[in-house]
């Protein structure tokens, strides 16, 4: 089983995010999870969300506490929350920044495996708005096997319509240009 | 052939809702709740579902309204949580001892103050005594199968009787999970319409609920108890039934690695799904320990509940709500009572977890199930437990 925690700001998206990929996961035969962190959202106000996905079913309500991949979906979110908590021994930390390994685990102290992408320009470029939500799915893509693309383009076209399109271009854009680090 | 898709319980729910052919909604939305009646009004709205929703003023309206719909011989289904379904305390009473069936899914959700928006069973065991039939669902799954359920058994002429099904606010409403929603055709043969004996009708007038004198009153409960006693029949016959078109089988009471086990945690809801986890971590450790899960809540299923303990020595009877100067927690209470001077009884002890919204984690489970062990050894001082309490 692989347990995700999503990181953004109310509104980013980021449990439309998790979504996306618990319906992905399960339409190509998976059993998934997807829940936000419980609450009042606002927007704007840093926010979680989370994912499992497991080839057995998955007994338990736990909230994840201790995830194989971090995902964060804004720039500033790892300056003020630490991102990496909990993370397991082997896990990985996927980034949207605009700064290189060394600025990263410099700045944010962050020892694990990196994924990182300037998803804001890409999204900004493609979208024409900083949501970053689908974007960063791109580098979730490239940086684990968690699902596989085809049924998360499945999962978008049924979830955006004909805005679907874009978002694909924006997600297979941050697949070619995520950087994985060893 | 159904399939198993992606779906949010509450979606799902509304889905089954629909699927259950109901012809009155009236609803009233209240968090954790609101996504099954914003649905449900969606599918009316977009003509997917030919019902009246009826968008009411308050659960105090949306249960009168529920009363009036399902008297009129009309497929009836709300759904709330916490303080909203307290305020329709007033009207649950009615439709019970009245014999009106109509379902309604509770998100359970903690009763304010301090105001809480999340989890335990508070509301529900406020209103414990209303007299409704009242199952419990351990993930979404369950959630749809037992809101179908519940339509078959609620109107069933021999049970005639309201019927709950309790979804965990958040932990279950929110969640998205794989879920198989059945045909319609499956449906329609496990539900057929609703045939009431009576109903309320211009041209052949009867009278429904009137005053019940001293000379009545106690007969109408004893009546009404009756009813609930003889449910169980139905409700299982039901389930039988539902296993034979869909192919799950639901019990009252179920059984989780409880063969030759000495401690058995007793649990209702979708913590029940992580106390397996905890089971299955505990059995490895090679400590004989089990799991009973409450489905049925009410009428409670006292033979099967006897029965299932088997040879175990100690009960971890694990409540969702904490009633103030009690004894112990409600389920607690239950039991004790239901094993009181049994000879061979194992020893009950009570505990409370997962107010609030406070996750019950497998570490949690394993706490209980030690502090039960050290309690058999040496009898605790309270009447109960606390789990997790932060300070005390």
């Amino acid at each position: 089983m692989k347990e995700v925690r999503i990181h953004g700001r109310g509104g980013q998206g980021g449990v439309t995010s998790a979504e996306l990929v618990a319906t992905a996961a399960i339409a190509q035969g998976k059993y998934a999870q997807a829940f936000p962190s419980f609450g009042p959202e606002r927007r704007g106000a840093p926010v979680a969300a989370f994912i499992r996905v497991s080839d057995t079913q998955i007994r338990t309500r736990e909230k994840v506490y201790t995830p194989d991949i971090v995902l964060v979906l804004d720039p500033s979110l790892p300056g003020l929350v630490n991102v990496a908590e909990g993370l397991k021994e082997g896990g990985i930390v996927i980034l949207n920044t605009e700064l290189s390994e060394s600025e990263v685990r410099e700045k944010f102290g962050i020892q694990s495996r990196l994924a990182m992408v300037d998803a804001t320009k890409i999204a900004t470029e493609e979208l024409g708005l900083p949501i970053t939500n689908t974007t960063m799915l791109g580098a979730l893509l490239k940086a684990t096997g968690i699902v596989d693309k085809e049924p998360l383009f499945e999962a978008l076209e049924k979830r955006f319509g004909r805005l679907a399109e874009k978002n694909k271009k924006a997600l297979e854009r941050a697949m070619n240009e995520t950087v994985v680090t060893g | 052939m159904s399939k198993r898709v992606g779906i949010e319980v509450s979606i799902a729910i509304a889905e089954a809702v629909g699927l259950a052919r109901a012809e009155v909604i009236p609803a009233y939305p209240i968090t954790p709740q609101t996504h099954i009646v914003e649905h449900l009004s969606e599918m009316v709205a977009n003509g997917e579902l030919d019902a009246e929703f009826i968008p009411v003023e308050s659960e105090h309206a949306a249960m009168s309204c529920c009363c009036g719909s399902s008297a009129a011989g009309a497929r009836t289904f709300t759904s709330s949580s916490a303080q909203g379904l307290s305020l329709m305390s007033e009207i649950l009473y009615i439709p019970s001892t009245m014999r009106l069936p109509m379902v309604m899914v509770v998100a359970n959700r903690a009763m304010s103050a301090p105001i809480s928006i999340w989890n335990d069973h508070q509301d529900i065991m406020v209103q414990r005594d209303i007299g409704w039939i009242q199952t419990f669902a351990e993930n979404g799954q369950e959630a749809v199968d037992l809101t179908l359920h519940a339509f078959r058994v609620a109107e069933d002429r021999n049970v005639s009787l309201p019927f709950i099904v309790n979804i965990d606010g958040f932990t279950l409403s929110h969640v998205i999970e794989p879920i198989e929603l059945p045909d319609q055709e499956d449906v329609d043969k496990f539900l057929p319409p609703f045939k009431p004996r009576y109903k309320l009708d211009p041209r052949r007038p009867i009278t429904m609920g009137p005053v019940g004198i001293p000379e009545v009153y106690t007969e109408a409960k004893v009546a009404h108890d009756m009813a609930m006693r003889k449910a169980k029949r139905y409700i299982l016959k039901a389930w039988d039934e539902f296993a034979e078109i869909f192919g799950r089988k639901y019990n009252p009471v179920e059984s989780y690695r409880t063969e030759d086990a000495e401690i058995l945690l007793v649990t209702m809801g979708s913590i029940s799904e992580t106390a397996m986890t905890a089971v299955d971590a505990m059995r490895d450790d090679g400590q004989k320990v089990g799991l009973l899960r409450i489905r049925l809540w009410r009428p409670f299923p006292s033979q099967e509940f006897r029965k299932a303990i088997g040879k175990a020595k100690v009960l971890a009877v694990v409540d969702r709500c904490l009633p103030p100067g009690a004894v112990c927690g409600p389920v607690g209470a239950e039991i004790r009572s239901l094993l009181y001077k049994i000879p061979g009884a194992p020893k009950i002890f009570s505990f409370v977890a997962g107010l609030g919204g406070r996750d019950v984690t497998v570490a949690r489970f394993k706490e209980i199930v030690d502090k039960a062990r050290q309690f058999a050894k040496k009898r605790p001082r309270e009447l109960y437990e606390v789990i997790g309490v932060r300070e005390k």
